[in-house]
């Protein structure tokens, strides 16, 4: 395989660099708005850390999409200066946080996709991509452990946990179909070498995921309905509020170092 | 401190102690460790529980002022180091719950006292974070005043408060560290940062102060809390030592420390200033601070939201029991 850089377009893969990214530094945002709310002391624990890893991988994804796009931004410039219609992050990790349950349900299904994803980076022609995701998917194993284990706890817990899981889930379900859909930008990558066909995750996601949700008595829904629009800048009305809380001080301050 | 204004049982007189209350006091003279299946005079053991449980609270309801500000950090890393300094805040309430439980209480009844109102927490934490600095301010001002107390509590007469103790330091060290750095990038940034630093300063300073609690030269609780190395030093010598530490701190930021009576004083080898307003404190501790009912509020939110995943846990560990039981009975 030819060596990144070389064989694949920059804009291609400063795009796909910034999906990677905007996924974790958005889910991040949302997982860190818990903290101190919690229901337990060591779910406190556990949502900050969580949150904690998501932030440094985007440290990592914008960092190299900033070098690979070459015009001088880091990764701070592309968390905290761009507008809504930049940022490439799928719908699901803005949904808001709703109760305990949606988080962890959508933190569930996001953590699948993720180490699927993350373990087919590791084999990436682009050596920082797989240094990268060598990195990341240990932190996305942990996540994947613990999300699909309190989703077990939780659905097959009381009536209450029940339903509110088995809810939160036909709420969320939609908004996952998106992950799976390539388009030029995948295509471009997957030529290259460089990341698996995002529709190839597919199977080993549903085998994850169909597998927890039997253990923890819920149904997956059967509507095939996709929202979908994220990964090419069309967002949902909450990103906008994200960033205006993210992106506060860097807006009213420009130029301050802080 | 984070423990402030713990009652302690009355002080006896030595020719009042039971012999069993004598020779536990001679431990504790010897420098001995007090350990958790030992005997202890149930005043020993109520007052540290009130102690150990005041510190646990503050540690859990002290997320909620820098966790106001998570979300709005000015740089990824600035927002990495504030998430892992509440999540070692979060941690230090764990330690510290499981502190208390070895004395007999558990950490939901003395969460229960938390949201009742009938227990405490450090009366710094109902002021508000109002711009960035006030992150900054608080590393360096409230985890500053903090280590000042902790650091003596290491050597307190109680073994697992000791170690736990021991442990925290350590990390509150480094969000001195982390506070102070902040500050400087303030100090040293725009006019309108520098704005922002002196602004934490004049707003942070007093309540810091307080955080030590008032005068206890003359309170019989001390005297017995010090008596039974629960409580090192007096809250005077300690407030003195971390204005002593701080004032060239704030000098070398270029920050001005609101107190116009702040003097060296070449005699005592130390700084005079000004006492803060107790009449605030109070007021505070009584409930009237500018952000009690937000956080305790947000606890009890936390709280009560959360019952039903608690229910939920509890109730799938009970079935999982039952399965494993039914399964071995099944196996016979
Ligand atoms: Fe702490
Ligand atoms: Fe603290
Ligand atoms: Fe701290």
């Amino acid at each position: 395989m030819a060596s990144a850089g070389i064989a694949v377009d920059r804009a291609a893969l400063f795009e796909f660099l910034t999906r990677m990214g905007d996924n974790t530094l958005i889910l991040g945002h949302r997982v860190s708005e818990w903290c101190g709310h919690a229901p337990v002391l060591e779910e406190d624990i556990a949502l900050a850390n969580t949150a904690l890893d998501l932030i440094g991988q985007t440290q990592l994804w914008l960092g190299l999409a900033g070098e690979v796009e070459g015009k001088g931004r880091n990764a701070d410039a592309l968390a905290f200066l761009r507008d809504a219609a930049a940022f490439r992050n799928c719908l699901l990790v803005e949904r808001p946080n709703g109760d305990f349950g949606q988080t962890l349900t959508r933190q569930f299904l996001f953590d699948a996709w993720h180490h699927v994803m993350l373990t087919a980076l590791t084999r990436s022609a682009d050596p920082r991509i797989a240094e990268i995701a060598a990195k990341a998917v240990k932190e996305a194993a942990y996540h994947l452990e613990r999300s699909s284990d309190l989703v077990i706890r939780l659905g097959d817990g009381t009536d209450e946990s029940h339903k509110r899981m088995q809810r939160a889930l036909d709420d969320i379900w939609s908004y996952v179909g998106e992950l799976f859909i390539a388009d030029d930008t995948d295509r471009a990558m997957v030529e290259a070498g460089i990341a698996p066909d995002p529709a190839s995750l597919r199977l080993e996601w549903d085998a994850i995921v169909s597998e927890v949700l039997r253990e923890a008595t819920l149904k997956a829904p059967t509507s095939a309905y996709v929202h979908k629009g994220g990964r090419r800048g069309v967002h949902t009305e909450h990103l906008g509020y994200i960033l205006a809380d993210m992106q506060f001080l860097q807006r009213a301050y420009p130029g301050a170092t802080w | 401190m984070y423990a402030q204004l713990v009652k302690s049982e009355g002080m006896k007189s030595a020719a009042e102690l039971s012999p069993q209350e004598r020779a536990f006091q001679d431990r504790i003279d010897r420098g001995e460790k007090i350990e958790p299946k030992e005997w202890m005079p149930e005043g020993y053991r109520k007052t540290l529980i009130r102690q150990i449980g005041q510190h646990a609270h503050s540690e859990i309801v002290g997320q909620l002022p820098e966790g106001n500000w998570i979300t709005r950090a000015p740089t990824l890393e600035r927002k990495a180091i504030l998430l892992a300094k509440v999540q070692d805040e979060a941690g230090h309430g764990l330690y510290l719950y499981c502190a208390a439980e070895t004395l007999g209480v558990s950490r939901d009844q003395l969460l229960a006292k938390l949201h009742d109102g009938s227990m405490k927490y450090s009366s710094i934490f109902n002021y508000p974070t109002l711009n960035w600095a006030d992150i900054g301010a608080v590393g360096w001002l409230v985890d500053g005043a903090a280590i000042m107390n902790q650091v003596q509590l290491q050597k307190t007469s109680y073994g697992p408060y000791s170690r736990a103790m021991i442990r925290i330091c350590k990390e509150e060290s480094f969000h001195q560290r982390q506070g102070y750095d902040i500050m400087m990038k303030m100090a040293q940034g725009t006019a309108e940062q520098k704005a922002m630093a002196q602004d934490a300063l004049d707003r942070f300073w007093y309540p810091a102060l307080m955080m030590f609690g008032p005068s206890d030269k003359d309170s019989v609780h001390s005297t017995q809390s010090m008596a039974w190395k629960i409580k090192i030093n007096t809250n005077d010598e300690l407030r003195q030592k971390f204005v002593d530490q701080t004032v060239p701190q704030a000098e070398y930021l270029g920050l001005k420390i609101p107190d116009p009576n702040l003097k060296w004083n070449e005699e005592k080898k130390g700084y005079d200033f000004s006492e803060p307003d107790w009449s605030e404190f109070f007021e505070v501790i009584a409930g009237n601070g500018p952000c009690n009912k937000e956080r305790l509020g947000a606890r009890v939110k936390a709280w009560e939201d959360g019952a039903w995943f608690r229910d939920g846990l509890l109730a799938h560990a009970e079935k999982a029991q039952a399965r494993r039981a039914a399964a071995r009975v099944a196996a016979e």
